[in-house]
């Protein structure tokens, strides 16, 4: 047995002229499509790009107490959220460290659907008993599409049976996209106006020809992950084994993180039923985490200057850089690291996120992140910038609805699903 | 007469080996003497038939210490390993399970049977991992003694309590079980699946006269995750040429570093006035005299063969005698015309290129025990496969292959009685062949040569008491200060200036080198010679 292939496979290995490949959940996954990624990058930015995002992990959780058992594996309070909301949340394990981050979608009255970059069926089933629940693992069962970029809702507006104008933020559909039945939700990892797309494997290659033939009057291209990994990085998106750890996989405590460590404080609903890893999140806040996971915006002039040192011109990588470096603080010692950067080719600033001690989270800190232009190392001063560093009104906005959207609209009872 | 040298080395298998290297290498005169024609001991590498080359007894490596590879330079002395890369479980029924070094390739295997299995089966790795890291200090130091106030030994049973502290307690309360229950019922409480659990089973049985579901053999699971090549953890390998390979190296070393080495020089007895050991005798009736003697042999051997009842205080006779050796494997070692594809799988990919497991289900386990316990080989045996050829091609001429069969139980005390052996040794390879054949029905038509060996021969030829792979089990009451009887753990014996450096030395059997490396330490840092 080698490394498998998603039902897209046919498509995609046609479409990957780069021959890059890289593994992700024993799944081979695109890198870049084209020799390079910065088109790839551009396209999410400008006009749309197409993702295969098959090997998430996918769990069906069905049953009376579903919305209750949710609530309890995960950080946010699940068992609130209407027929046909998508929430992204954390989970935890009973000592407050984090396991995994994904979404979890309510698409049916009694069903939900997560996703996560973890399987995580033996921790369910585990922790099911005593609640009427059925979970099923889908993640071989069913594939999916990310669309995303400013011209994904004109692109699936034409081949969708329901009215891609009226989804919000954060919402999915039982429909049809090129008569195929699908789950769409406006959601993405790309900080961008987008959508995933989810089908059943069967019919994996017509929905992609019909994505295919609908995107390309907007130029709509393929994209790989590497593509992804830059327009996560501008929107502010932590990701699971590079800006934190699971603490399934770390053999010492040291590795792992607290949602408040990993800057996911912000989906724990922490007054509410019991939920694992409550009472250590509560103790952890009553004495004051330690670490935050911040945006830093690395200073241009510096980095300018270090090459000019070097004398080369300054030369930015077009790809994020996963290799963490240490930060410091003005006296130069070491409160942390930077966990992800890349230069933003949409913000025009070399960006990171860096988990740093308290209290050198507070926005506008000034610090130092070591950096090599050329075999030695040095450092550039870095300023705690607010996340995410990317964020149009579009990526929220309903057409209908013209004005931006508060961070989380509230339930609308008249959206009704069809499931 | 003079003695011309420091030490004699009695056995040139690779623990005496490693510690006639150390002692060269810190400046004495060494002599380490073989009664086989070739080096290595179990561990030895022969051309059985024209153009294949077999690994005899002992076919992989995995817990060979790593400082020994550096100190004794066994790279610059001959020294590759090829990693395995997985473990492969073919069914009666068809179906297959490859467990691989790829985590995901795994987990899609697994998943075939049991998603929660699936699920857990790196959680399972990863708690043994870290008990693992509590346990393998233990083999790289000598025993602490229980028994003594020394402080020393008091430091040395402190930080290990405070290793066993630092678990946390839930490491701590599995690490009970592990060390109190049987292989299947510990696995049991983390896997659903029966396909999974059996050939993961098999780990705590291997050498042991004990069947999966006997109590204490969970422990023994734990060594099959102490294993690291260059200190990655968790990985076995081949030795490139064979495991005599290994041996080869650390006696070139031994050589490199003064040491003399022969073979076909067997010895007679050891030679004890006073309660003091003296030398050797040879069986060619030659006398050689050295400041101190160490046994390479295993302990009964070494004891009641080389030194005699008469000479070695009673409670130690009784702790001898009581020591359990009591083998219960054997091996079929095959010469193929081609490579013989597995039913579940064919062809040679990379599921063939780890060890291949005969385990289709605990009960079929259990049943190949409960003919051994009444004094049978196994009908079913369990077996451990291995195609080296599929890594090294200077094994077998181009094309054909060598398939090394461990096969257990194969009990040395069989109803007949053991010296009854030679007269089943082939109806013990049919059944090894029959059993084979039902997943690769081609198997007996590609057989150009076969070797069978059986716990008779592994004693007569390889001086392995009662055919015993690890010169006595490896259960908990034969290990550390207890090994290979109480109050002499610590390489010394009850003969004066004779030492033991074996097997049935803590920390105990397989391609370690560790007791030669940890009796070289003692008797250098003793100033024994």
């Amino acid at each position: 047995m080698t490394m498998r292939t998603s039902p897209f496979h046919p498509k995609t290995s046609a479409l990957c002229a780069s021959y890059a490949w890289k593994e992700w959940a024993g799944y081979a996954a695109v890198c870049h499509y084209m020799p390079h990624s910065e088109a790839e990058v551009f396209a999410v930015r400008s006009t749309a790009g197409l993702l295969d995002i098959t090997p998430l992990y996918k769990l069906d959780v069905k049953g009376p107490d579903a919305g209750v058992f949710l609530s309890r594996i995960w950080t946010r309070d699940i068992s609130t959220i209407g027929r046909g909301r998508v929430v992204y949340s954390a989970m935890c394990d009973e000592r407050g460290y984090v396991l995994d981050d994904g979404t979890v979608a309510r698409i049916g009255e009694d069903h939900y659907r997560c996703t996560s970059s973890e399987p995580w069926l033996a921790w369910f089933l585990n922790h099911s008993r005593g609640f009427d629940v059925e979970i099923t693992d889908t993640t071989d069962a069913l594939c999916g599409l990310a669309l995303q970029g400013p011209r994904a809702r004109a692109i699936l507006k034409g081949i969708t049976e329901f009215d891609m104008d009226k989804m919000r933020f954060f919402r999915m559909r039982k429909t049809t996209v090129g008569g195929v039945p699908a789950w769409v939700s406006r959601t993405g990892y790309t900080g961008d106006l987008g959508y995933e797309i989810f089908c059943e494997n069967q019919h994996a290659l017509a929905l992609y020809d019909a994505i295919v033939a609908a995107g390309e009057p907007h130029g709509m291209i393929p994209m790989g992950l590497d593509a992804l990994d830059v327009a996560r990085i501008e929107a502010g998106f932590v990701l699971q084994g590079v800006d934190y750890i699971s603490a399934k996989s770390c053999l010492i405590d040291a590795l792992k993180s607290t949602p408040d460590d990993a800057g996911l404080g912000w989906t724990v609903d922490l007054d509410r039923a019991p939920f694992i890893g409550q009472a250590a999140i509560r103790a952890e806040r009553a004495a004051g985490p330690v670490w935050d996971l911040v945006g830093l915006e690395l200073s241009w002039e510096g980095l300018e200057a270090l090459y000019a040192e070097a004398g080369l011109p300054p030369h930015l990588a077009p790809e994020a850089c996963r290799s963490s470096v240490p930060v410091y603080d003005l006296d130069g010692e070491q409160v942390g690291q930077v966990t992800s950067s890349v230069w933003s080719p949409t913000c025009k600033r070399y960006l990171a996120l860096a988990q740093v001690r308290r209290p050198h989270h507070y926005l506008g800190t000034e610090l130092f992140v070591e950096y090599t232009p050329m075999f030695e190392r040095k450092r550039v001063s870095a300023t705690v910038v607010e996340k995410p560093f990317f964020d149009p009104p579009r990526k929220r906005s309903v057409p209908e609805r013209p004005a931006p959207a508060p961070a989380e609209p509230a339930p609308d009872p008249s959206e009704e699903v069809a499931s | 007469m003079s003695e011309k040298y420091d030490a004699i080395i009695v056995g040139g298998g690779h623990n005496g080996l490693v510690c006639a290297a150390y002692l060269a290498k810190a400046g004495r005169q060494v002599l380490v003497l073989e009664k086989r024609h070739i080096l290595g001991g179990a561990a030895c590498s022969e051309e059985i038939y024209p153009g294949f080359t077999y690994s005899v007894c002992s076919y992989v490596v995995s817990l060979l210490r790593p400082q020994i590879i550096r100190d004794l330079q066994l790279s610059r002395f001959g020294l590759h390993v090829l990693p395995l890369e997985s473990t492969f479980t073919p069914y009666p029924d068809g179906r297959s399970l490859m467990r691989s070094a790829n985590p995901d390739v795994t987990r899609q295997e697994i998943a075939r049977f049991s998603a929660k299995d699936a699920d857990v089966y790196p959680l399972f790795g990863k708690a043994m991992g870290q008990l693992a890291r509590f346990a393998k200090p233990i083999i790289d130091e000598k025993a602490p003694d229980p028994m003594s106030y020394r402080p020393a030994e008091l430091m040395q049973l402190l930080k290990m309590g405070k290793r066993f502290r630092d678990l946390g307690d839930d490491l701590a309360l599995l690490q009970y079980k592990l060390t109190t229950m049987s292989a299947v019922d510990f696995l049991s409480e983390w896997f659903e699946t029966d396909e999974l659990i059996a050939p993961m089973s098999c780990s705590g049985i291997i050498g042991t006269m004990l069947g999966v579901k006997s109590p204490g053999t969970a422990y023994v699971l734990l060594h099959h995750y102490m294993g690291e090549i260059d200190g990655s953890s968790r990985s076995w390998g081949f030795a490139r040429g064979g495991t005599g390979a290994i041996s080869m190296a650390i006696a070139r070393s031994a050589e490199h570093f003064g040491a003399e080495i022969r073979t076909n020089a067997g010895v007679a007895n050891i030679k004890v006035k006073n309660g003091t050991a003296q030398g050797v005798v040879l069986e060619n009736g030659d006398e050689i005299d050295a400041k101190i003697v160490i046994s390479g042999a295993e302990p009964r051997l070494t004891f009641l063969g080389l030194v005699g009842e008469k000479e070695l205080p009673d409670d130690f006779v009784t702790q001898l005698k009581r020591y359990k050796l009591r083998g219960s494997s054997g091996k079929v070692n095959l010469a193929l015309d081609r490579f013989p594809d597995f039913v579940a799988r064919p062809g040679s990919g990379m599921h063939m290129r780890g060890d291949i497991s005969i385990a289709p289900n605990t009960d079929y386990l259990e049943r190949a025990y409960d003919d051994a316990k009444y004094g049978d080989f196994s009908q079913k045996p369990f077996m451990n496969i291995v195609f080296p050829t599929l890594m090294d091609r200077d094994m077998a001429p181009p094309g054909k292959h060598v398939m090394s069969i461990f096969v257990q139980y194969a009990p040395y005390h069989i109803k007949e009685g053991p010296s009854h052996w030679p007269e089943k040794r082939e109806a013990f390879g049919d059944a090894v062949i029959d059993t084979l054949s039902e997943y690769c029905p081609t198997l007996k038509d590609s057989i150009l040569h076969r070797q069978v060996l059986t716990p008779w021969d592994l004693e007569q030829e390889f001086g392995l008491t009662e055919g015993n792979i690890f010169h006595g089990e490896l259960s908990l009451e034969q290990l550390l200060f207890q090994r290979p009887a109480s109050g002499w753990a610590q390489y010394k014996t009850p003969i004066r200036k004779l030492w033991l450096c074996s097997s049935g030395a803590h920390p105990g059997g397989g391609v370690m080198g560790a007791p030669g490396q940890l009796a070289a330490k003692e008797i250098l840092m003793g100033g024994a010679c």
